[in-house]
């Protein structure tokens, strides 16, 4: 392969966290330092550990970072529990105490109600399914076209979709409004169409990148003996690479939906109709209007769903973040 | 059916009949292609064009755009706004840089270190990047509350400190805004750090315990070199990041008191968005270029970065 092939699977795989930092081998080694942890070769060596004041001072600083870690990371959301169902008044006077008057779960019936917060919600479900399906049908089949069919042209359309990453996304705020304003061949505007954050939503070159990065590590044999046993390329996409591909599939799609449930300016732009938007451009409309306990009741209906999903596929999540920080900007 | 792995495997062919094209394959191909080509040709490449046409062009959308060559570039650069704007953002980057850069390299330095239910550690440090953005702006502004009864003035008075105006004062408003973003993005950051911490090879602690290394040693001379590259990435990504910030400001303060905290892309949005400004395309995005090519110019360093260790 020539260099210009080259660049676009570097600069994905150099993304991966462990890539760019290890010589060729280390791997097994590091990889077997999360796995085992009595292992040495860490900052802390087994000698360290043998004397009574390391021991002590590493003990006692594992429990302050945990302790740390436990009011940044769990206090606010713990809070926002406790306010959820604590009376208005209890909380503006007195915000650090607990339940002084006793609770309110009236706050989350109200929040539910009078916010129509079912109603965003669905949009916002809406909104995340359909941008999570664009990105997976555009990642998939162009990765699959650009990785393994690779026709002659594919350097230039590689090239093409990197390209894009380099240019901010705030490049595309207006031009794109304007564009979803007239789109071109549909003929009608597509403001307040859910389509209008789907579709842009599909355009996310980190994932075709990663996705074609994945199948170029797939090895060819397979592909060789599917096509001896006659299948053709869409045979061989549904039945060997899609489900070969499922763990790179995990975290795109985490990505996907997580980004769709935090995105606020553009669905904000395209979405003025109150009765299409979602929770996020929602709750900053009505903070100004309702109660403060209804508020953070909404609030916190607001951040169960994206905490619990979390929890449940928490591995996916780290690994997504720890090669992800090229998504952000 | 030549099959898939024929562009692979046989030279090209020469005259190529619309059925042996799509024999040899090339119907299919351009099929997968299809929805990268729709979806990047219609949402990405054209409006990047686009914005580059715009910013030499005057439109209200009304009537037909007319080419103003640098006008909009002129407009917005003697715009008093815009050095408030820079200055802000670029205080905003410094603060973020000073309070979201060290913490969460010290924490992952740290949470390498534990042994047990280190999972826990990584999903608490976490925790906060999944909470959605607009809820925790939301929940900040109500903890920033200036009167002696908000939460944070509470909790500082408890040891006597404070209470603090929070985002009512012109000094203090953007460092809260910082504090807050910084809270929402650090637990990113840290993992990022973390798995490059895994990677670093164990024979080199190991190496340096047998030359007597005290553990402060190495940190200083294993870990810190190590974690050069990937702390040089994250410095690039996060000044791309805080150079395009919107939502803070937008929702906490939008743009205030008196200015202080205007950001860059608040400037962007108020001129094609804003209330009373507004409709200003050409000028919105006259700076947006303007922005980009700043931005262009980091992500290729970033890019340039990758690459040559990907290559080493």
């Amino acid at each position: 392969m020539t260099t210009s092939v080259e660049k676009p699977d570097t600069a994905a795989d150099a993304v991966q966290p462990r890539m760019p930092l290890r010589p060729a081998g280390a791997e097994p080694a590091a990889a077997s330092a999360t796995r085992q942890p009595e292992v040495t070769g860490a900052i802390v060596s087994s000698a360290d550990r043998r004397r009574p004041l390391v021991r002590r001072c590493s003990a006692s600083l594992n429990t302050v970072v945990l302790v740390v870690l436990l009011i940044l990371g769990l206090g606010p959301l713990l809070w926002l529990a406790k306010a959820a169902v604590t009376p208005t008044q209890d909380t503006l006077r007195l915000p650090m105490s607990l339940w002084p008057h006793g609770l309110a779960w009236s706050n989350l019936s109200t929040a539910w109600t009078t916010m129509d917060l079912g109603r965003s919600l669905v949009n916002t479900v809406c909104i995340a399914a359909g941008a999570w399906f664009c990105q997976i049908v555009v990642a998939t089949t162009g990765g699959y076209a650009l990785s393994v069919l690779r026709p002659r042209y594919a350097r230039i359309v590689t090239g093409a979709v990197l390209s894009t990453l380099l240019v901010p996304s705030v490049v595309l705020l207006v031009p794109l409004y304007l564009t979803i304003l007239n789109p071109p061949g549909v003929g009608h505007s597509l403001i307040n169409s859910f389509w209008a954050v789907w579709l842009p939503a599909g355009a996310n070159a980190f994932n075709v990148l990663l996705v074609k990065r994945f199948f170029d590590n797939l090895p060819r044999e397979i592909f060789e003996a599917a096509e001896v046993d006659g299948a053709g390329p869409y045979r061989l996409f549904a039945s060997i690479v899609l489900p070969m591909s499922r763990p790179i599939l995990g975290v795109v799609s985490v990505f996907a939906i997580i980004a769709a449930w935090k995105d606020y300016l553009w669905p904000m732009l395209v979405l003025p109709d109150p009765a299409k938007q979602p929770l996020s451009v929602r709750l900053p409309v009505l903070a100004g209007s309702v109660e403060l306990g209804t508020l953070l009741a909404a609030l916190m209906i607001s951040t169960i769903a994206p905490v619990l999903l979390f929890l449940v596929v928490q591995r996916l999540f780290l690994r997504g973040a720890g090669l992800g920080g090229a998504l952000k900007g | 059916m030549k099959g898939i792995m024929s562009s692979l495997s046989t030279p090209p062919r020469k005259r190529v009949g619309p059925t042996s094209w799509v024999r040899g394959g090339g119907l299919s191909n351009l099929i997968f292609l299809l929805p990268t080509l729709v979806v990047f040709g219609v949402f990405s490449w054209y409006p990047i064009g686009r914005a580059v046409v715009m910013s030499l062009q005057q439109t209200n959308l009304v009537t037909a755009a007319q080419w103003v060559g640098l006008d909009n570039f002129r407009h917005v650069l003697t715009d008093p706004l815009l050095l408030t704007a820079l200055r802000n953002t670029g205080y905003f980057a410094l603060l973020a840089l000073i309070f979201g850069y060290p913490i969460p390299l010290v924490l992952a330095v740290l949470m390498s270190e534990v042994r047990r239910a280190r999972g826990l550690y990584s999903a608490l440090a976490y925790l906060p990047v999944v909470v959605p953005p607009v809820v925790a702006v939301l929940l900040w502004k109500f903890f920033y509350d200036a009167s002696p009864t908000g939460v944070f003035n509470t909790v500082l008075g408890w040891f006597g400190i404070g209470p603090y105006p929070w985002l009512q004062n012109e000094s203090t408003a953007m460092p809260s805004l910082v504090l807050e973003a910084t809270w929402a993005a650090a637990g990113g950051t840290v993992i990022i750090y973390l798995a490059a911490l895994t990677a670093i090879p164990p024979e080199l602690y190991d190496a340096a315990s047998v030359d007597g290394a005290s553990i402060w040693k190495k940190v200083w001379h294993v870990t810190l070199p190590q974690l050069r590259g990937v702390l040089l990435l994250t410095l690039i990504l996060q000044l791309i990041g805080t150079s395009q910030v919107f939502l803070e400001p937008y929702l906490f303060t939008g743009g205030g008191p008196s200015n202080s905290t205007m950001t860059i892309l608040l400037l962007i949005y108020n001129y094609a968005f804003g209330q009373s400004l507004g409709g200003d395309f050409g000028a919105a995005t006259a700076l947006s270029v303007m922005l980009a090519v700043v931005l262009g110019v980091l992500s290729a360093g970033y890019f340039r970065l990758t690459r040559s260790w990907a290559a080493s």
